[in-house]
C-alpha cells in the first residue's frame, strides 16, 4: 500500500507568499484573541480551590450551590463533570477564607445532604500560582533557546531560527484555540505545549536534513526547486508519522477522561498545526533569511588575524 | 552487508531479556499488607521483632502469605483485606505506641524477583490516591523571633555589665540601642560584640542620643533560615509516623518550602491536624526521692513520663522554664573532655530563671520534656552539677553524637518552631486512582492496535517489525521506570502513548527511505543498509530536539509534570535503541543471510 506516489515535485515555494498570507492571518487571529479574550487559567496558575465530588444519585447542582451559600460560598463555580454524578467545585482564592481547610468545610456540608465521595481537590495559594508561571516561562524560554541553538550548530543559525519561529506559531495557535474557546488552561496544558514544541521542531529537522542532503547531491538546481524536493519526498513519511502519533493522542483524548482531556486537546491541536507549520511556515521562512549552498559547501577558512597588545 | 556480528546480537538479546524481567513484577498485581516500624531510635526492627510479629501473627490465627524483614520495617502480607486489617489491630494491641503499624499495598511477585530488586513502577499519588501538602516554613517569624530574643539579651548584657542606656528597640530588622554618650556607647558596643557574633554593628547619631544599629549578618540569616527548616522537618517526621503511613515522603524543596507526601490517606482533616499541631518544651525537675505507687499512680504534686529508651521517672509538677525561653539548641562537644554535648541558649528571662533553679538544686536531675498531643515524652534528664548562669546550657555525658543531634533537634522542635503554612493541596481519592490508572492503560492500547494495525497494513513485512521494534521499545520503557523508580504519574501514562507514537517515526523514516531506494532502482540488500544508514541521522536530530523540551519541563516542571517529563526523556532513549537496533537485528535475521534477495515486502 502507498498513498503518495508522486511523481513529480510539488512547488511549494511558489505557494510561499499564499501560505505566508495563511500563517500570518492566523496568527495574528490567535494573538488577537488572547489579547481580547485572554486565557483561562486554571487553579494551578491563579490559585484557588478545585474540589470534585461523585454522587451516588445523579446530583443536583442549584442544590450544590445553595448547599456552598449556606457555609458562605455563594461565588463557588458548581457544575457538573463528565457525568451527572460528578460534580465539579471551584473556588477562587480571593472568596475564599478558610485556605487550605476550605475542602473539609466543604465536605461536611454536602455529606450533611447525602451520600458524596472525595474525588479529588486541588488547592494552590498565591505563592504557588506566581511560581508556576515564572516557571513555565523559564522552561519555554529554555527549550526555544537549546533548540535554536541545537539546530544552529547542527545546521545553520537560519534553519534554528526558521524552526522556532514556525513551532513557536504553533504555540501560539494552541494558546489561541484555548483563549477563543476558554478551555481551561493548566499546567498539564503547558507540559503539552512544550512537549509539542519539541515534537513539532522535529518535523522541521526532517525536511532541513533532506535540503542539506539535497544542495550536496543536486548541485545545479535552484534553491526552490531543492526545498520543493526535500519536501515531497518527506511528504509521505510526514503524513505517516503525523497520523500515528495523533491516533495515540485521540485515543487519550476519547478515552483518557477529564483529567486528561485538556492535556490531550492541547497534543492534538498542536501536532495538528505542526504539519502545517514546519512544512509551510518553516520552508518559507528559511527562503526569506536566504539559505544558499554556500551555507554547506564552505570555501576553505583563512586563519585569523591575532590582534595582538 | 545485512548482518549484525554475534556480540551485537546478543547485546539485543540480554536487553531484551533483562526488560523482560524488570517488567515482570508489573503483572502480578498487589495484595494487603501491613507494615511495622519502630518510632524509637533504639528499637530496632530486627528479627527479635519478626518473631514477636510472627508469634503474635499465629496467636491470632493470621497466616500472612509472605513475611519480611527489610532495612527500617517488617512487612506482612495478606491475601485479603480483612485479615490484613485483623492483623493490624492484634499488631497494633500488642506492640503498643512505640511502632507504627500501617497498612499497605505489597507487590505479589514472587521472591526470586524481589531479590533481584525488580520492583514494580512507583505509582504516583493521581495514581494511587493520597495527599500532597506543599508547606511553606515562614521564615520571616523565624527571623523576627530571633531578633526579639537578641533584642532582650542586650538588655540583661547591658544591666549585667553596668554600661548605662536608655533603650533597646526593635525596629523592623534592626535593633537600635539608645545611649547617652559615646563613651557608653563604646563600652556598650565592645561587650555586645562579644556577645553577639552573630550580629553586625553600627554607629549612628540622631539629636542627642547615640544610637548603635545591630542588623543580623548575611550567614546568621541563613544558618537561621536553615536550622528552621531542618527542625520543621523533623517535626513533620515525628508528627507524620503517629498517621501511621506507610511509605511517606517529606522532603525540602528549595529554601523554605517543605513537600508532604502521604499515599494512600484519605482522612485529610486529620492530617492537617496533625501536621499543623504545635509542640511545647518544659523543664521541671526530677523528684528521685519518690517512687513509682504499687499501682503506678504518679505521688502527690508529680507527673510520670517515660524516658526515651521505655524508663519510667517522676517529675515534679511545678515548671522552671517552658521552650519559649529557649532561643537554640546545636550538638557539639564539651570543651574539657571533648565528648559529644547538646549547647542550649536561653533567652534573658529564661536564664534568670534557670539560674535561680540550678542554684538551689546542685546534685539533682532536671528533665526536658516535649509535649506533642498532650502526651509528655522526656527527652533528657542531666544531673545539674553548678549554678549556671548567663543563659549558656551544656548537657553532655552518655551520649554519642547522633544522640547528641536528635536531641538538640527536639529541643529545638518544642522551641521557636517557624510556623508552617499550607500553600497547596492535592488530595486523589482511592477511586479516581484507581479510574486514572485504567483510563492510561486502554487509551495506551487502543492507540497501540490502531497504530500496529496501520503500520502492518502499510508496510507488511516491514510494519510487522516496526510494531515488534515499537513493542520492545514499550518494554524496555516500563523496565526503565521500574529499575529507576520513578514516579509514574497520569501525565506520565500519557507520556507513554505520546512517546509511543513519537517513536514509530523513527521507523516510518526507516521504511520510507527504504522504498525510496527501492524505487531508485537499489538492489534489496543495498536498499535495506542504505536506508538504515541515511535514516539514523535525521532520527538522532529529531529525537534529540524533543529531549531538549523534556529536560527543560524536567528542570521546571512539579509534581505530575516532572513525571511527564521523565518518561518522555527515557521513552526517547529506548525508541532510539529498539527503533534502530532492534528493529535492524529482526530486518537482519529475515533477510540478511539471503544471498540473492529480489524482492522485499514493504508495500
Amino acid at each position: 500500500m502507498e498513498f503518495f506516489r508522486i511523481k513529480k515535485d510539488i512547488p511549494f515555494m511558489s505557494y510561499g507568499k499564499l501560505t505566508t498570507v495563511i500563517s500570518l492571518a492566523t496568527f495574528l487571529l490567535a494573538v488577537s484573541f488572547l489579547v481580547i479574550k485572554g486565557l483561562n487559567f486554571g487553579v494551578d496558575f491563579t490559585g484557588g480551590t478545585v474540589i470534585e465530588v461523585h454522587y451516588a444519585q445523579p446530583s443536583d447542582t442549584n442544590k450544590v450551590r445553595e448547599e456552598l451559600a449556606s457555609i458562605g460560598l455563594p461565588d463557588a463555580l458548581v457544575q457538573h463533570f463528565g457525568t451527572t454524578h460528578d460534580v465539579l467545585i471551584q473556588v477562587p482564592l480571593k472568596h475564599n477564607k478558610m485556605g487550605a481547610n476550605l475542602s473539609e468545610q466543604v465536605l461536611t456540608a454536602l455529606r450533611a445532604s447525602g451520600e458524596v465521595e472525595l474525588r479529588r481537590v486541588e488547592f494552590v495559594g498565591p505563592q504557588v500560582g506566581k511560581d508556576l508561571v515564572e516557571d513555565g516561562a523559564m522552561a519555554l524560554l529554555l527549550v526555544s533557546l537549546g533548540i535554536v541553538g541545537y539546530l544552529w550548530i547542527r545546521f545553520e543559525w537560519k534553519f534554528g531560527l526558521a524552526a522556532i519561529i514556525a513551532n513557536l506559531h504553533d504555540v501560539v495557535i494552541i494558546l489561541g484555540c484555548f483563549a477563543f474557546f476558554q478551555w481551561e488552561f493548566s499546567l498539564s496544558v503547558l507540559a503539552a505545549v512544550l512537549a509539542v514544541l519539541g515534537y513539532s521542531v522535529n518535523e522541521s529537522v526532517v525536511v532541513f536534513d533532506r535540503i542539506r542532503e539535497n544542495f550536496r547531491k543536486m548541485r545545479k538546481t535552484g534553491v526552490a526547486e531543492i526545498i520543493d524536493n526535500a519536501i515531497t519526498r518527506t511528504m509521505s513519511r510526514t503524513i505517516i508519522t503525523h497520523g500515528s502519533t495523533q491516533l495515540m493522542v485521540l485515543a487519550m483524548l476519547l478515552l483518557g477522561g477529564e483529567t486528561l482531556h485538556f492535556f490531550a486537546l492541547a497534543l492534538t491541536i498542536g501536532i495538528m498545526f505542526s504539519i502545517y507549520s514546519s512544512v509551510l511556515v518553516a520552508s518559507p521562512l528559511l527562503m526569506m533569511f536566504g539559505v544558499s549552498r554556500e551555507d554547506f559547501i564552505k570555501p576553505e577558512k583563512t586563519e585569523a588575524e591575532e590582534v595582538l597588545p | 552487508m545485512n548482518r549484525y556480528p554475534l556480540w551485537k546480537n546478543l547485546l539485543i538479546l540480554v536487553v531484551l531479556v533483562t526488560g523482560f524481567i524488570y517488567t515482570l513484577p508489573n503483572f502480578y498485581g498487589e495484595s494487603p499488607a501491613v507494615q511495622i516500624m519502630p518510632l524509637r531510635s533504639h528499637l530496632k526492627a530486627d528479627t527479635q521483632l519478626l518473631a514477636t510479629v510472627e508469634q503474635t501473627l499465629r496467636d491470632a490465627q493470621l497466616a500472612p502469605e509472605v513475611l519480611s524483614l527489610d532495612a527500617g520495617s517488617i512487612k506482612a502480607r495478606f491475601s485479603d483485606t480483612d485479615s490484613q486489617l485483623k492483623a493490624k489491630d492484634v499488631l497494633h494491641a500488642k506492640l503498643g505506641e512505640d511502632y507504627v503499624v500501617a497498612l499497605n499495598l505489597l507487590s505479589r511477585s514472587p521472591v526470586w524477583l524481589t531479590e533481584m530488586n525488580a520492583l514494580p513502577m512507583y505509582l504516583g499519588l493521581d495514581l494511587r490516591g493520597g495527599v500532597h501538602f506543599l508547606m511553606q516554613v515562614d521564615m520571616k517569624a523565624a527571623l523576627d523571633k530571633a531578633l526579639e530574643s537578641s533584642s532582650g539579651d542586650m538588655r540583661s548584657t547591658l544591666r549585667e555589665a553596668r554600661i548605662p542606656y536608655s533603650g533597646v528597640t526593635l525596629d523592623g530588622n534592626v535593633i537600635v540601642v539608645k545611649f547617652r554618650d559615646a563613651d557608653a556607647r563604646s563600652k556598650g558596643e565592645a561587650e555586645l560584640k562579644l556577645r553577639f557574633g552573630g550580629l553586625q554593628f553600627d554607629n549612628k547619631d540622631a539629636g542627642r542620643d547615640y544610637l548603635l544599629r545591630a542588623t543580623l549578618k548575611q550567614q546568621e540569616k541563613l544558618r537561621l533560615q536553615d536550622s528552621a527548616l531542618q527542625q520543621n522537618l523533623v517535626t513533620l517526621r515525628n508528627r507524620v509516623n503517629e498517621l501511621g503511613v506507610a511509605e511517606p515522603v517529606i522532603q525540602q524543596q528549595g529554601a523554605d518550602r517543605v513537600v508532604v507526601q502521604l499515599p494512600g490517606v484519605q482522612d485529610t482533616a486529620r492530617a492537617k491536624d496533625i501536621l499543623g499541631r504545635t509542640a511545647t518544651l518544659e523543664v521541671r525537675l526530677v523528684d528521685d526521692d519518690r517512687q513509682i505507687g504499687a499501682s503506678g499512680a504518679a505521688p502527690f504534686g508529680t507527673d510520670i513520663f517515660k524516658e526515651r529508651d521505655g524508663t519510667s521517672i517522676v517529675v515534679k509538677k511545678s515548671v522552671i522554664l517552658t521552650g519559649e525561653r529557649i532561643n537554640d539548641a546545636q550538638p557539639g562537644f564539651d570543651s574539657r573532655n571533648n565528648e559529644p554535648a547538646v549547647h542550649i541558649n536561653l533567652d534573658a528571662v529564661g536564664a534568670r530563671k534557670f539560674k535561680e533553679a540550678t542554684r538551689e538544686n546542685v546534685g539533682k536531675r532536671m528533665a526536658i520534656i516535649l509535649f506533642e498531643k498532650g502526651r509528655g515524652e522526656v527527652v533528657t534528664a542531666p544531673v545539674i552539677r553548678e549554678e549556671i548562669g548567663g543563659g549558656r546550657v551544656q548537657i553532655s555525658g552518655q551520649m554519642d553524637t547522633t544522640e547528641a543531634q536528635n536531641i538538640a533537634l527536639l529541643l529545638r522542635a518544642g522551641a521557636l518552631a517557624a510556623p508552617m503554612e499550607i500553600i497547596e493541596e492535592r488530595t486523589v481519592g482511592p477511586s479516581l486512582g484507581a479510574d486514572n490508572i485504567q483510563r492510561g492503560f486502554d487509551s495506551t492500547k487502543i492507540g497501540f492496535i490502531m497504530v500496529a494495525v496501520f503500520m502492518i497494513a502499510y508496510y507488511l513485512v516491514f510494519g510487522t517489525i516496526s510494531v515488534l521494534a515499537l513493542g520492545a521499545n514499550l518494554l524496555l520503557l516500563i523496565a526503565l521506570l521500574s529499575m529507576l523508580q520513578a514516579t509514574l504519574t497520569l501525565p506520565g501514562m500519557a507520556g507513554i502513548a505520546l512517546t509511543l507514537g513519537m517513536a514509530i517515526d523513527a521507523n516510518v523514516l526507516i521504511n520510507e527511505r527504504i522504498r525510496e531506494e527501492l524505487r531508485n532502482g537499489v538492489p534489496p540488500q543495498m536498499a535495506i543498509s542504505t536506508g538504515y544508514e541515511n535514516a539514523f541521522a535525521t532520527i538522532i536530530d529529531s529525537n534529540i530536539t524533543t529531549l531538549i523540551a523534556g529536560v527543560a519541563l524536567f528542570m521546571f516542571g512539579s509534581g505530575p509534570v516532572k513525571g511527564f517529563a521523565v518518561v518522555l526523556c527515557l521513552g526517547i532513549l529506548t525508541s532510539m535503541f529498539s527503533g534502530v537496533m532492534v528493529s535492524r537485528a529482526l530486518v537482519n535475521l529475515i533477510y540478511g543471510r539471503r544471498a540473492r534477495l529480489n524482492k522485499v515486502a514493504i508495500g
